[in-house]
C-alpha cells in the first residue's frame, strides 16, 4: 500500500485546494443541472395551488403571468384570472405572522365582488395534529363568505368562524390571512 | 472480518440508531412519518456510501492533519447534491424533510464511518459498510416512523389504517413521542436482539 501523504504545508495545502475545487465543480454542475428543474417545480406548484382556488371560474389567461402587489401588504401577491379581458376572479397569496409558530401562508381564490371561493394553505409550521387541521375539510366554512359582511373572526371573538378544537391560534391566523387578502384585494381594485 | 459481515453488521449488530445511538438529531426530528423516516434514510445512505468510497480512495492522498476538513468538504458536496436534486424531482418529500437533509452534513454517522472505517479499509469494503450502516439507518428510521405515524396519526405511508378520522394518540407525532417511541423500540432491540459485541 502507498505510503501516506506526510502532513508538510505544502502537501495540505495542496490537497485541500484540489479537493475543494473538484467539490466546488461538482456543485456548480449540478446547481445549473438542477436549477431550471427546481424553479419548474415552484412554478407547477403554484399554478397549481392557483388552479385549486379558483376552481369553478373560467378564465382564459394565465393569472401568474400577471401578478401584481398592493401598496402596504408585504408579502401579498394578487393573481388575476380574465376571461376575455375582463375580471373574474383573483387568487391572493397572504400570509399572517401570528400563526402558533411562524408564518402562515395561505392562497385565497375570491369572486370578483370579493366573496370567497376557495382557500388552500401554502406553508405553516403549526403543531401537527392540531393546528395543521386549516389544512382539512375545516377550511371549507370560509367558501362563499364575504370578508365584507361576514364576520371572519372567531366565535369566541364574536365571529362566524368554529375555531380548530385545541388550535385557536391557528384558526386566528387562518382568518386574519384570509382578512388580509381581503384587504389588499379591495384596495388594489380591479387592474 | 470478511465483506459479508462488513456490510451486515450496520443492519442489526451495530444499526447506528439502537445500537450505536448515533444521530440522534435527526432521529427524533424527521421520524414523524414512515414516508419520512425512510427518504431521510435513504438520502443518508447515498452520502454514506459516495463518501465512504471517496473517502477510501483518497485515504493515501489526504495529510493526517487535514483530514478532518477534506472530509468534511467530501461530505458536504454530497449532502448539496442530494438536497439540490430532491429540490428538483421530489419537492414535497424535500419541504417535509425541510433543514434536515442539508444537516446530513453534520450527521454524526457519516464523518464516524469516514474516520473510523474508510479511511483505514479498502473501497469495496467501505461500500459495503456505507451501503450497510445507512440501510441500517433507512431500516430504523422506517421503523421509527411507522411506529409513530400509526399511533399518532393512524396511517401507515398515507394510507389509513382505522377508517377517515380515528382516534389517535398525538403525543406521538409531537417531539416527546419521538423520545418515548425510540425509548421503548431501543429497550425492545435491547431484549431480543442478542449482543455478541
Amino acid at each position: 500500500m502507498a505510503k501516506k501523504l506526510e502532513s508538510n504545508f505544502v502537501n495540505m495545502f495542496v490537497v485541500l485546494l484540489v479537493i475543494g475545487l473538484v467539490a466546488a465543480l461538482a456543485l456548480g454542475f449540478t446547481y445549473s443541472k438542477t436549477r431550471p428543474e427546481i424553479e419548474a417545480a415552484a412554478l407547477k406548484k403554484q399554478e397549481k395551488i392557483i388552479t385549486t382556488v379558483l376552481d369553478g371560474i373560467s378564465y382564459d389567461n394565465k393569472p401568474l403571468a400577471e401578478k401584481y402587489a398592493v401598496d402596504g401588504f408585504n408579502g401579498l401577491e394578487l393573481y388575476p384570472a380574465k376571461q376575455g379581458g375582463e375580471l373574474v376572479g383573483v387568487a391572493v397569496k397572504t400570509v399572517s405572522p401570528s400563526g402558533y409558530s411562524g408564518n402562515v401562508w395561505l392562497m385565497v381564490g375570491f369572486k370578483p365582488d370579493g366573496t370567497i371561493n376557495k382557500t388552500a394553505v401554502l406553508e405553516q409550521k403549526e403543531t401537527p395534529g392540531l393546528g395543521t387541521k386549516m389544512d382539512t375539510p375545516w377550511k371549507d366554512q370560509y367558501n362563499g363568505k364575504n370578508p365584507g359582511t361576514n364576520n371572519l373572526k372567531v366565535k369566541n371573538e364574536g365571529g362566524e368562524i368554529d375555531a380548530i378544537t385545541a388550535a385557536t391560534i391557528s384558526s386566528r391566523a387562518f382568518s386574519e390571512a384570509v382578512q388580509k387578502a381581503y384587504d389588499a384585494f379591495k384596495k388594489g381594485g380591479e387592474k | 472480518m470478511n465483506n459479508l459481515q462488513v456490510f451486515t453488521r450496520g443492519l442489526v449488530k451495530e444499526n447506528p440508531i439502537f445500537v450505536l445511538l448515533l444521530g440522534m438529531c435527526p432521529t427524533l426530528a424527521v421520524s414523524s412519518s414512515a414516508f419520512n423516516g425512510l427518504g431521510m434514510g435513504l438520502a443518508a445512505t447515498f452520502v454514506l456510501v459516495c463518501s465512504n468510497v471517496v473517502i477510501a480512495l483518497l485515504k493515501n492522498l489526504i495529510p493526517d492533519k487535514v483530514r478532518i476538513p477534506a472530509f468534511i468538504v467530501v461530505i458536504a458536496s454530497f449532502v448539496t447534491i442530494v438536497d439540490l436534486s430532491m429540490q428538483a424531482f421530489t419537492p414535497a418529500l424535500s419541504e417535509s424533510l425541510g433543514v434536515f437533509i442539508p444537516l446530513i452534513v453534520v450527521n454524526c454517522i457519516i464523518l464516524a464511518r469516514a474516520e473510523a472505517f474508510a479511511s483505514k479499509n479498502g473501497v469495496l469494503g467501505s461500500l459495503l459498510d456505507g451501503l450497510g450502516m445507512g440501510l441500517g439507518f433507512a431500516i430504523a428510521l422506517t421503523i421509527l416512523g411507522g411506529i409513530r405515524e400509526i399511533l399518532g396519526d393512524g396511517k401507515f405511508f398515507g394510507i389509513p389504517l382505522f377508517g377517515e378520522s380515528p382516534t389517535t394518540i398525538l403525543l406521538f407525532i409531537l417531539p416527546p413521542g419521538a423520545f418515548i417511541a425510540l425509548g421503548l423500540v431501543i429497550a425492545f432491540v435491547n431484549k431480543f436482539v442478542k449482543k455478541t459485541a
